[in-house]
């Protein structure tokens, strides 16, 4: 593994990383300290290994605010709403993200992130919606137990990575705030942080921040849609979207919105920052679909990550990502030509 | 202090490894695990931006020699050219290999699907005539002919400007870095050649 990247990344000099024996006596500590103390109804272990996820000693880990810990280690694996595939390794995921609001390279995200203030977070419901006002996160989750759910991810750019999820169905949150008959669509925003993140500074991007997504509200309900706070048994690092970040598995990556700050329904169809910046390229709906181009290059095959330098580990592209059985009857009657 | 003739080889060695450094990072760096997830994308990036950077820094000789007065510039631009054909054509075999594979289904469909990409194979294909008559017995050969041949390097820097800016996704600084760059190499060429006329 590179403890190069994560170092850098991370800014620390190698002289401070701690080795392996002084951190497991240090986490026997914390552990004996918080199971006598806080927490005695499970050990520290759990979640900071991530419940039977591999994370290597060298990698960072990224436990979460302490009123989240105690769900995400009584996370439970859906399996009917999982997939088999091979999951991408704990260090990929971290280390390769698009989130262009810390960056536009792949490792920009993991290399700004780490200072992102995800703790507290409040949250507006707004809109089309009996209960509107500004959440705290943790009330927000409050009555949500947590499931973890292995989905593909595919990038519009042609590559994809199996990731296990933390979350809940996007659906039970809805219901929570009781949204009105003439909601329709759902958009969300992600943060507006000029000060922490470099890229909404930037003179040359053409992206008009904040970043905005949005769903159909059959879309949105679908038992599939997932509302995220963490992943291989831990929280969301930042560069990952922490604290909470939406995953619709069957639609390309960027519609999975990370790090939101406001849940809005609407009567009419929101915009979306990438279809606002290209709007021959993305569409609003953004389903994964092998037979429609992105007008400069093919959807047909995507590069499942990790690959290596001589097996690039090219896969067919799966119609809605392979979620046809669970989603193909939204889109019935649509020509997805059109509606891409 | 250094003899002329010490001085030109110290010169020519330390220009043939400024040009050769980011060739040999990129390699300690792959055999260090050190180039991320997508080592590939990262790869085929880097060499693609090292034939660009070189490419720049070759069409920069004559301005250099006329504007400094750096006469012994000039003896280094066959060198720069040769960089930018290195780079070029590993790039190109970057891409087949680390990002295709050689799956010859998909280098037809990105071929065609990805003008960019038919934008960057012209540019290295124009570059193969220009680097075999980079030697000195050619130019000989060719005599009047070599000039007019090798003026060719200026619709294949435009072509390599398009095939950059043809790939932006959001942010664009990189591309308008180049493409002023790009404007001054080429707006003083055309200025000079307005003035002469």
């Amino acid at each position: 593994m590179s403890k190069r990247l994560i170092r850098d990344a991370l800014n620390i000099p190698s002289s401070e990383i701690t080795s392996e024996v002084v951190y497991k006596q240090r986490r026997r500590l914390m552990q004996a300290a918080l199971s006598a103390a806080v927490l005695p109804a499970f050990t520290f272990s759990s979640f900071a290994r991530g419940a039977g996820y591999d994370i290597p000693d060298d990698l960072p880990r990224y436990p979460g605010p302490v009123w989240l810990r105690q769900k995400l280690a009584s996370a439970v694996r859906n399996p009917e709403l999982s997939v088999s595939d091979e999951l991408a390794p704990y260090y990929h995921a971290i280390t390769h993200n698009n989130f262009y609001e810390f960056g536009t390279d792949k490792r920009d995200p993991v290399r700004y992130a780490q200072k992102f203030k995800t703790d507290p977070w409040k949250v507006e419901i707004s809109g089309e919606v009996a209960r509107p006002g500004h959440y705290n996160l943790e009330d927000i989750l409050a009555p949500h137990a947590l499931e973890d759910r292995v989905y593909r991810l595919r990038c519009v750019e042609a590559w994809s990575m199996v990731i296990p999820w933390l979350g809940f169905p996007l659906a039970d949150l809805i219901k929570r705030f009781e949204p009105t008959s003439k909601a329709k669509y759902v958009q969300f925003t992600t943060i507006l942080d000029k000060k922490q993140m470099s890229e909404q500074r930037s003179s040359f991007g053409t992206i008009d921040w904040p970043y905005v997504e949005g769903l159909r509200m059959d879309e949105a309900m679908n038992p599939l849609t997932l509302m995220a706070v963490g992943m291989y048994g831990n929280a969301l690092p930042p560069q990952n979207g922490a604290p909470l970040r939406l995953v619709v598995p069957w639609k390309y990556g960027f519609k999975s919105i990370k790090s939101i700050v406001r849940i809005h329904f609407s009567e009419t169809m929101p915009e979306t920052s990438w279809n606002i910046t290209a709007p021959g390229e993305y569409g609003f709906y953004a389903n994964v679909n092998p037979s429609v181009d992105h007008p400069r290059w093919s959807q047909a095959t995507e590069r499942r990550l990790p690959a290596t330098l001589l097996n690039p580990n090219i896969v067919d592209t799966l119609p809605f990502n392979g979620y046809g059985d669970q989603v193909a009857h939204l889109y019935k009657g649509m020509d997805l030509l059109k509606w891409f | 202090m250094l003899s002329d003739g010490k001085m030109r080889r110290f010169r020519w060695w330390f220009i043939f490894l400024l040009l050769l450094s980011p060739f040999i990072l990129l390699n300690s760096n792959l055999l260090t695990d050190n180039l991320g997830a997508d080592p590939a994308k990262v790869i085929v990036q880097n060499l693609g931006f090292w034939a660009m950077t070189s490419l720049w820094l070759t069409l920069a000789v004559s301005p250099g020699v006329k504007l400094l007065g750096w006469r012994w510039l000039m003896s280094f631009r066959r060198m720069l050219g040769l960089y930018t054909f290195f780079y070029a054509v590993l790039h190109l075999l970057a891409f087949a290999t680390f990002l295709v594979g050689w799956r010859w289904d998909i280098l037809l469909t990105e071929l065609t699907k990805r003008p960019y990409i038919v934008v960057g194979t012209l540019a290295l294909l124009l570059l193969i005539p220009l680097a075999f008559t980079s030697t000195k017995g050619m130019q000989r050969r060719l005599g009047k002919h070599w000039k007019k041949l090798h003026i060719l390097i200026y619709p294949i820097s435009l072509l390599v400007m398009l095939h950059f800016v043809w790939q932006i996704r959001s942010d664009f600084g990189q591309q308008l870095i180049f493409a002023i760059l790009l404007a001054i190499l080429l707006g003083y060429r055309l200025y000079l050649k307005r003035r002469s006329s």
